[in-house]
């Protein structure tokens, strides 16, 4: 059981959700932290966590000995990440998506792998959780293949609860594609309906169930409901707002921590999760 | 000399595009003859990265020495600067125009971008 927990936007309490329900269920959970931009849930498990693990991807190298300028490389790439001007190749690190086209095509042996860092996996234990996250190298733009990376760390009970990334772009459906469901993580406010509808329409578009928690829930309006109502997307939490819930998360606590009847709330969440993913 | 102008159209009487990449047509003009070579970049146009790098391959592969346009991003002018082809942004007019001013001089070359990507 693959869940990811999303929002279209940041702040709306996507990592409060993940962390807790893992938390609450415990034993073997994995809680994968795939917001590789900022990771944050650390913050509120505490794990102890082993070696960084350096993750890196393929960027070619060309070698201007052996390169011809016969401009192959540029032409079979998609990306346009190359070009060659006054007989030499010029190399786009941002643009290239590490498909290893040009160093096929090359009958000259001069694209080199140049092995870019993309970010380091750590993984560890926080009391009974496993816990693995990904951290993106500050000014890298290329985070699905960390993300993809960290996702296949898959040791666990069967559970695996996913962190994804805010917004709606490549990294996000890097952590979302393959789900069993996705929970999506949403305020009751204008803005909030904004960002979940197109939240939504990217998970539909993976055709993943989903379903929805609205944390704040009582502030705003009720937008939100409306629409959860008329697309059919069932409501499976509501946490309202609570100065003791806000006081914990800002000292990087658990709301199961200062409030333990959340415990069972959240278990409650999985199983119902359990029961929509498996229909 | 052979200068590169990204334009509105195919004429000298055009007006200047200020996006490179992005230009509809990107004009090829001998300032000795005023005799001139359009090259459609409409191609490049709905690109959606990479517009900047392939204009300034083309302009390289056309023999031109300097670019006159409006904004160059930073991709851009990295390919054109590797090319060994001068830049001056900024320009307003007329291909014509333009063409003409650069060759009154004073000419002010730009030694970076002068846009964020996507131009
Ligand atoms: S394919 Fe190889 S030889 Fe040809 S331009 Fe690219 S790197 Fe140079
Ligand atoms: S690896 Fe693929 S995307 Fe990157 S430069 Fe080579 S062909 Fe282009």
């Amino acid at each position: 059981m693959i869940i990811s927990v999303a929002s279209g936007k940041g702040g709306t309490g996507k990592t409060t959700v993940a962390t807790n329900m893992a938390s609450a269920l415990g034993r073997g959970v994995r809680l994968l932290d795939c917001d590789v931009e900022e990771p944050n849930a650390h913050l509120f498990l505490n794990p102890v966590l082993g070696q960084a693990e350096e993750v890196t991807t393929f960027i070619p190298e060309i070698d201007d000995e052996l390169c011809t300028g016969c401009k192959k490389c540029a032409e079979i790439c998609r990306f346009r990440a190359l070009a060659v001007v006054a007989g030499k190749v010029l190399v786009f690190p941002e643009l290239c998506h590490s498909c290893g086209g040009c160093m096929e095509v090359c009958e000259e042996g001069a694209v080199l792998d140049g092995n870019r860092i993309l970010g380091t996996v750590e993984s560890g234990s926080a009391g009974n959780v496993l816990f693995s996250h990904g951290r993106l190298r500050v000014g890298e733009a290329m985070s699905p293949p960390l993300i993809e990376k960290v996702r296949s760390i898959n040791e666990n009970n069967g559970i695996t609860i996913i962190d994804a990334p805010p917004g709606t772009s490549c990294p996000v459906i890097a952590a979302i594609k393959g789900a069993d469901f996705v929970l999506m993580v949403t305020e009751p406010t204008p803005f909030g309906l904004h960002d979940l509808k197109l939240g939504v329409e990217a998970v539909k578009t993976l055709g993943i169930p989903c379903g929805l928690v609205i944390n704040r829930s009582d502030i705003g309006d009720d937008g939100v409901r409306e629409y959860a109502a008329k697309e059919d997307i069932p409501v499976l939490l509501e946490i309202p707002f609570d100065r003791k819930i806000a006081e914990a998360y800002s000292v990087g606590k658990l709301i199961i921590e200062v409030r333990p009847e959340w415990a069972d709330k959240f278990r409650d969440l999985y199983n119902r999760i359990e029961i929509l993913a498996r229909c | 000399m052979k200068v590169a102008v990204t334009a509105k159209g195919v004429q000298l009487s055009d007006e200047v595009d200020p996006r490179f990449g992005r230009a509809p047509y990107i004009l090829i003009v001998d300032t000795e003859t005023m005799k001139f070579d359009a090259i459609d970049n409409n191609d490049n146009v709905n690109a959606f990265k990479g517009a900047g790098i392939q204009a300034a391959t083309m302009i390289s592969e056309k023999g031109a020495e300097v670019l006159l346009t409006g904004y160059c991003g930073p991709n851009a002018f990295k390919t054109v600067d590797a090319a060994g082809i001068k830049v001056v942004s900024d320009v307003t007019g007329t291909v014509e125009e333009a063409v003409a001013a650069f060759l009154a001089g004073p000419v002010e070359y730009s030694t970076g971008a002068n846009a964020e990507g996507h131009w």
